[in-house]
């Protein structure tokens, strides 16, 4: 039996509504994975997938009402995240925060999402654009800049020492961040087509 | 840059995609997730599925389809028709489609678009809007109206709103993107509205789709440079194989458009 047989895949249930999609892009790739929120199936995967839409504040505060955020904060696993997912990963967020308030994240890349400065184009920044930059990692194996990705959004994370790739939308911002075992991308790769899956694929095998 | 989308649209009835002229007369073309299939092959950015009957006939579209969508394609696809309430967009979101696409049920409800951004994010709440020119109104100048339940001809009705001002209403609610159906166009292939689109463009601060009209490669063309729309919709030209897709997206990347090659 191959590894990949025995390897444990999951998907965490945050509670947003792309679990679906993401799922079915892991299943094309012939790989087996599980969506749950059950804290020991979690901790015990090979690899973990967050995925997420909505807002920050939301996905938020369905991961307290599950109590999983001790146990997202301790993976010591390779973890993925997508989209909202990846802003998760940050100290905090202001989308969906009152007035000069933030939204508490998972805290484990530092870094805080902002309003994507789109300087007068429009805004949700949606469609397929291309990064600027790809540094080298496992992840980006046989990515390179110039190729397209699905974007969906209008938070971001900024440049750091954290970013893995770049997008220019208005400025440049961070198309992927990581840390240690926590990877992060901004782009959609379940739905950015043969590349994106090379993405998920490449992670699933690393 | 952000490529141009390119937008096959698969109207769906009975889980047939089928096609009309001017909303009418429905042909069906072809099943459903073949269909939605080759077109992700075949380099389109974007599917949007639409139950044509669903508001009209007071009926949720037929959800099945749109796991079965979800599981064969790899790239982002918007469903249409019928969705009334959080727990309709919940369901089909939570099947696998990208974004959910409300008309009649946000005119009779505008409150509805607010409700389901905060909910599920402004990215993924798309309102179409289906716009017709009445020559006669506004003193014989001519006026763009708002129409509902435009996939049955019998209850085809106009509502109260003039399309810019819904345009500017749907933004402020928290639409997130704006399908643009130019009534008057839909179906017979001669162009896309540009006079319309270019008045909306200046209106609309979210992402901006055309649809109706697209006849050939030209008009495509035409829509991206002149009235700047961030991606068009097409049907029948991509059903019928009169336009294929890669020589599409080659002449407009020609033309010095921003697209996405596959």
């Amino acid at each position: 039996m191959s590894e990949n047989k025995q390897a444990n895949f999951v998907i965490v249930d945050t509670g947003c509504a792309n679990l679906a999609s993401v799922k079915f892009a892991v299943e094309r790739l012939g790989f087996v994975i599980t969506i749950t929120d059950d804290i020991n199936i979690i901790k015990s995967a090979d690899k973990v997938i967050l995925p997420g839409v909505g807002s920050a504040r939301h996905a938020m505060e369905n991961i307290k009402a599950k109590g999983l955020v001790a146990t997202l904060q301790q993976l010591t696993q390779p973890v993925l995240g997508f989209c909202l997912g990846m802003q998760l990963m940050a100290r905090t967020s202001v989308e969906g925060a009152g007035k000069d308030e933030v939204v508490q994240c998972l805290g484990l890349i530092s870094t805080d999402i902002t309003p994507l400065q789109a300087n007068n184009l429009r805004l949700p920044h949606m469609g397929w654009n291309t990064l600027t930059q790809v540094s080298d990692h496992p992840i980006f194996k046989g990515i390179k800049a110039e190729d397209y990705f699905y974007f969906v959004h209008s938070f971001a994370a900024p440049i750091s020492e954290y970013t893995l790739a770049r997008c220019q939308y208005g400025s440049e911002f961070s198309a992927a961040i990581a840390k240690d075992n926590f990877i992060g991308c901004q782009f959609h790769p379940e739905r950015s087509s043969a590349l994106g899956s090379k993405i998920i694929k490449n992670f699933l095998e690393m | 840059m952000l490529a141009k989308r390119i937008i096959p649209c698969l109207d769906v009835r009975d889980g047939k995609v089928v096609k009309g002229v001017q909303f009418r007369n429905h042909e069906i073309i072809g099943d459903i997730v073949p269909l939605a299939q080759k077109y992700a092959e075949a380099g389109a950015d974007e599917l949007v599925f639409y139950d044509i009957t669903a508001s009209s006939d007071d009926r949720v579209v037929d959800k099945s389809w749109v796991s079965r969508i979800a599981q064969v394609i790899d790239i982002p696809f918007c469903v249409a028709g019928g969705i009334k309430t959080e727990e309709d967009a919940k369901q089909i979101l939570m099947m696998g489609a990208d974004k959910i696409s409300i008309n009649s049920p946000a005119l009779r409800d505008p409150s509805l678009i607010s409700r389901l951004a905060d909910i599920f994010g402004q990215q993924c709440i798309v309102v179409g809007v289906d716009s017709f020119f009445n020559q006669d109104a506004n003193n014989g100048e001519g006026e763009y109206q708002v129409y509902q339940f435009t996939g049955d001809e019998t209850r085809t009705q106009k509502t109260k709103w003039r399309t810019l001002d819904w345009i500017q209403e749907v933004q402020k609610l928290g639409a997130g993107e704006i399908v643009l159906n130019c009534m008057n166009q839909d179906g017979v292939r001669q162009g896309y509205d540009i006079k319309q689109l270019k008045q909306v463009r200046d209106l609309c601060n979210v992402p901006l789709i055309a649809s109706g009209g697209a006849g050939e490669i030209s008009h495509f063309v035409d829509v991206f440079q002149q009235a700047d729309v961030d991606g068009a919709l097409a049907a029948s030209v991509f059903h019928k194989g009169i336009i294929p897709m890669d020589e599409l997206k080659q002449t407009l990347k020609n033309e010095k458009i921003e697209i996405r090659l596959c």
